[in-house]
């Protein structure tokens, strides 16, 4: 009994040590540390349930104590037959009842934000943004406003933002844990959701519904800044000129070659959604490809070798250009910088 | 022939005889056999799998092997290890348990097994033949229908033939209880393992059918170009799920009834004290079932279907909690007040109760809608359900394997070895999956191949890794268990001071199981005998002549037809070849069938005078 009492509470002790070392996970990706309006009240309600559920497992875990403690076989007493007891309904019923008002009080909190979350009465008066999930992409594009990006949403903070979500492949799942709770994106519907990020922050998030070998590398950003930062990055996502020729002479080598292979698939300003994301801000992505460090050297391997560094993407082997064109091309789009809003104004990506 | 008179035989006669075996004892240890071999190739694809997230942005395995790995161990583990594993133990153990002497169809039943066999083989031949299935064990569409290669027609093929042959044993199992039960055995004195045996059953024969059809639509949209899934034709992807889950969910439960049936034999016999609150049991088992039908959408609560569904079938969710803690604190009340015997069986009880509460904890959080948008196809999902089929079915089977070893093999395990098996087992258990709940929190989404440097998640990951290592070397001390309990002395007879029938016949188990009908005179009859008379089962009738059926090949060979059927469909688009053996696949199926139709098998009798010379 010792023994075996004492290994439990060794691995109890070391489950929850660990846990305190790993802390509640990192700021900007952790459904712990909640940002935004519909992870807190998820949070608030994972709090609760789990607060009336370790209730229940303490009174479990005692009457097993106690149990284990005073009913086993002592020694010289093994032929003696304990009394046959058939049942008692008294205790039968209040572990019924009591139940059944546990799962009431649960019950309610979790249907009144369940319609809360999904209320759409006031998308009519807030901003609206189309999101295509893609094989292994996310486009937006932002309503009424004609503007299109692709892998990061930025968003004001304070405010609802609607996402009108469906997929041009299979299903995928909208995820940002620090924000909000999840939608799938599926093909044949708008799922509609809203997020409101409380602080302005780079949120990671992700996939959550297997979509393939890359499903794991189909990361993105919402990237939370003040409303005026917001109109700002409208104003001059809007006045965007795709036409715009670079400074220097490797850049503009970069745009010809760019044009020549490039564009057939991916779109520069407001143009409708491609074949690949749109590129119009791609010098200000916090990320290449959803995960790489956005370096040159990164975004050169991306284009020479694309399979390697994402499975099953949809952009191997539909152009041929040198390494030495590879790198002109980087350099072009590393250039495209539209905005004085970036990734920065919201405190940047957190390492 | 007699047991006394079974002697070594040569390995080609008994491959032989269990080939043709329609004896339920025999079907029961092929399923125990074909299942533990499926559940040692998915224990290792699981490894495969924590040692690919050992570290971050691992390549040990490559981003599409990682997917097949996932699939397959899914698969392996649900349907063809857990659930034949489980039918192993109810064709074995439950006829003895109701004092009958074979299942109501014994036929039927070789069918039902080799069907599982041969399924279960063709679905992991997919790896010789250019790739396993790769969408996961729930095979989602469009994902499933848009996977190139002939990896998910292996899914498609080898489920419909192992769950043709889920759906015959389960159809015979029903028969067996409702038409088989011994003199005095009524249906609330019957062990509570034959009770889920039935419950089960019954959930098999209303759940596998909408899977059935899901399969065939998945065939028809694969193979023969119709739409039902594709979106650009008018089909419809989300059916898919509805179809899938209104078997996956009543799944769960036929995976952990059994198990509660298991532990509700297990803990009366070692605290030597009959279950308490009996007919409460039983009607907590019921209504378990009867939920388990109204609750398959909380699979789906981030689909989009709106929010008075989301609601809905939250409050049918967390109606389910109410049963599970009845059954909870019943077997908590059985021991108290009881004499508890720690042994290998009892102490898999003891390590379930704590863990599937935690499992049940965390179904009631993810049935809360609000929060299942956070814990939706994240780690905190796959803690969870590993810890409702880890923590409840796995160790129902684990305790059973050890508490009926003697009453099949007639041979004991080692304790010794058992129980150290056990505390690898558990203690590898919550150190891989406690941690998941946190991973899952901390933004892990499941079915990750990588997960990316600096986000706080190695650590997990390494401990998660660290534990299913302990649970793979747990498994090996099992195994090392079986092949030394060989080299041992014949078990005695009810080496466990056991309280139902199964332990009131001799060991070996005879073919005939009871030479004398036994007497039923309440719940426990082979305790009541203890306690009331000399500890034997009084017989029903005098002694007479048993008719017994003889055994088959056609079971075997129509299977077998089947199976060349289906890999003819797998690979029909390929060219004329596959069509051929379609053709040839099913002209031998439904010739076994005629075969069987029109040659009359009457059977045997043994005579009184054997029977005389045997052992009570």
């Amino acid at each position: 009994m010792k023994r075996w009492m004492g290994k439990f509470k060794a691995l109890m002790l070391f489950t929850f040590l660990t846990i305190l070392l790993a802390g509640c996970g990192k700021e900007n990706l952790t459904a712990l540390d909640p940002k935004g309006y519909g992870a807190e009240i998820s949070f608030n309600l994972i709090l609760y349930i789990t607060f009336i559920m370790i209730g229940v497992f303490v009174v479990v875990m005692v009457i097993y104590t106690i149990v284990l403690l005073r009913y086993r076989e002592k020694k010289g007493q093994e032929n003696e037959i304990p009394v046959q007891v058939e049942g008692n309904t008294k205790l039968e019923i209040v572990w019924t009842v009591i139940p059944i008002i546990l799962v009431i009080i649960i019950l309610i909190p979790t249907i009144f934000y369940t319609f809360d979350l999904a209320d759409t009465s006031e998308a009519s008066t807030s901003i609206n943004v189309d999101v295509t999930g893609n094989q292994y992409w996310w486009h937006f594009e932002y309503q009424d406003e004609e503007v299109s990006t692709s892998q990061d949403l930025y968003i004001p903070t304070g405010e609802k933002v609607y996402l009108n979500m469906i997929s041009s492949d299979v299903i995928h799942s909208f995820w940002v844990p620090t924000i909000s709770g999840k939608m799938d994106v599926n093909p044949e519907n708008v799922n509609t959701m809203y997020i409101e990020a409380y602080e302005e922050g780079v949120y990671w998030g992700k996939c959550a519904e297997l979509c393939g070998p890359s499903h794991s590398l189909m990361d993105f950003k919402v990237i939370a800044v003040s409303p005026e930062e917001y109109e700002q990055w409208i104003t001059d996502m809007q006045n965007v000129d795709p036409e715009e020729v670079p400074a220097d002479a490797v850049a503009q080598e970069g745009q010809d070659l760019f044009q020549n292979n490039c564009m057939g698939c991916h779109a520069l300003g407001s143009a409708p959604s491609g074949v690949g994301p749109n590129l119009t801000n791609f010098g200000d992505r916090t990320h290449f490809v959803g995960y790489l460090e956005p370096t040159k050297e990164n975004l050169v391997d991306w284009i020479m070798d694309p399979e390697t560094l994402k499975p099953g993407n949809k952009m191997t082997g539909t152009y041929d250009v040198t390494e030495e064109e590879a790198d002109k091309i980087a350099e072009y789009l590393m250039q495209l910088k539209p905005s004085e809003v970036t990734p920065e104004s919201a405190g940047g990506i957190i390492d | 022939m007699s047991a006394t008179t079974t002697q070594k035989r040569g390995l080609g006669t008994v491959i032989w005889d269990y080939m043709t075996t329609v004896d339920h004892k025999k079907v029961g240890i092929l399923y125990l056999l074909f299942g533990g071999i499926f559940f040692l190739m998915a224990g290792v694809q699981a490894l495969l799998i924590r040692t690919q997230l050992i570290t971050p942005e691992n390549d040990f395995v490559s981003a599409g092997l990682y997917n097949e790995l996932i699939t397959m161990h899914g698969t392996n583990m649900l349907f063809l290890a857990a659930m034949p594993l489980f039918f192993g133990l109810m064709n074995y153990v439950m006829p003895l348990q109701i004092g009958a002497r074979d299942l109501a169809f014994p036929f039927l039943n070789g069918v039902g097994v080799w069907l599982f066999i041969f399924g279960g083989l063709l679905m992991n031949s997919s790896w010789f033949f250019g790739g396993a299935p790769d969408a996961g064990w729930t095979n989602y569409a469009p994902l499933s229908t848009q996977s190139p290669g002939h990896g998910v027609n292996f899914y498609v093929l080898g489920l419909q033939l192992a769950g043709a042959g889920t759906i015959i044993s389960g159809i015979n199992f029903i028969a067996t209880i409702v038409l088989m039960r011994g003199p005095g055995m009524t249906y609330m004195r019957m062990p509570l393992f034959s009770w889920t045996t039935l419950v089960t059953s019954i959930l098999i024969l209303f759940a596998f059918p909408a899977f059935t059809i899901a399969l065939f639509l998945m065939q028809f949209d694969r193979m023969f170009d119709t739409a039902f899934f594709d979106i650009a034709l008018g089909g419809n992807s989300i059916i898919w799920q509805h179809l899938f889950w209104i078997m996956g969910h009543p799944e769960v439960y036929i995976l952990v009834l059994p198990a509660f049936g298991i532990f509700s034999e297990v803990i009366p016999t070692f605290s030597k004290k009959r279950l308490f609150g009996y007919t409460a049991m039983v009607f907590a088992t019921f209504l378990i079932a009867f939920l388990g039908f109204m609750v398959w959408a909380h699979h789906m609560f981030t689909v989009g279907l709106g929010p008075v569904a989301n609601a809905l079938f939250a409050i049918g969710t967390m109606a389910i909690a109410v049963p599970t803690g009845i059954k909870i604190f019943n077997w908590l009340l059985t021991m108290w007040g009881g004499s508890i015997k720690i042994t290998t069986p009892m102490l898999y009880a003891l390590g379930f109760i704590p863990s599937f509460t935690i499992g049940g904890m965390t179904g009631v959080m993810l049935g809360s809608t609000v929060a299942d948008y956070q814990f939706h196809d994240t780690y905190f999902v796959v803690a969870h359900f590993h810890y409702v089929i880890i923590g409840g079915s796995v160790f129902g089977i684990l305790a059973a394997v050890h508490y009926w070893w003697p009453l099949m093999f007639n041979r004991m395990l080692s304790e010794k070895l058992g129980k150290l098996e056990f505390w690898l087992f558990f203690t590898g258990f919550h150190l891989t999956f406690f941690i998941q709940h946190f991973l899952g929190l901390m933004g892990m989404p499941r079915r990750y191949w990588v997960f990316l440097e600096n986000q706080e998640l190695d650590l997990g990951n390494l401990i998660s890794t660290i534990g299913a290592y302990l649970m793979g070397i747990a498994v090996i001390v099992l195994l090392i268990n079986v092949v030394l309990s060989y080299f041992k002395e014949p078990a005695p007879r009810d080496p466990w001071d056991g309280r139902t029938l199964e332990w009131a016949v001799p060991n070996p188990t005879p073919y005939y199981n009871f030479k004398h009908t036994p007497l039923t005179r309440g719940l426990d009859p082979l305790w009541i005998e203890k306690m009331e008379g000399d500890g034997k089962i009084k017989p029903a009738e005098p002694l007479h002549d048993l008719h017994m059926p003889y055994g088959s090949i056609l079971p075997f060979l129509m299977s077998l037809g089947f199976t060349i059927a289906s890999f003819g469909f797998i690979y029909q688009l390929d060219g004329p070849h596959g069509r051929i053996l379609i053709y040839i696949g099913m002209a031998f199926a439904i010739g076994c069938m005629i075969v069987r139709s029109l040659k009359d098998d009457y059977g045997y009798n043994i005579p009184k005078e054997v029977l005389e010379k045997e052992d009570d």
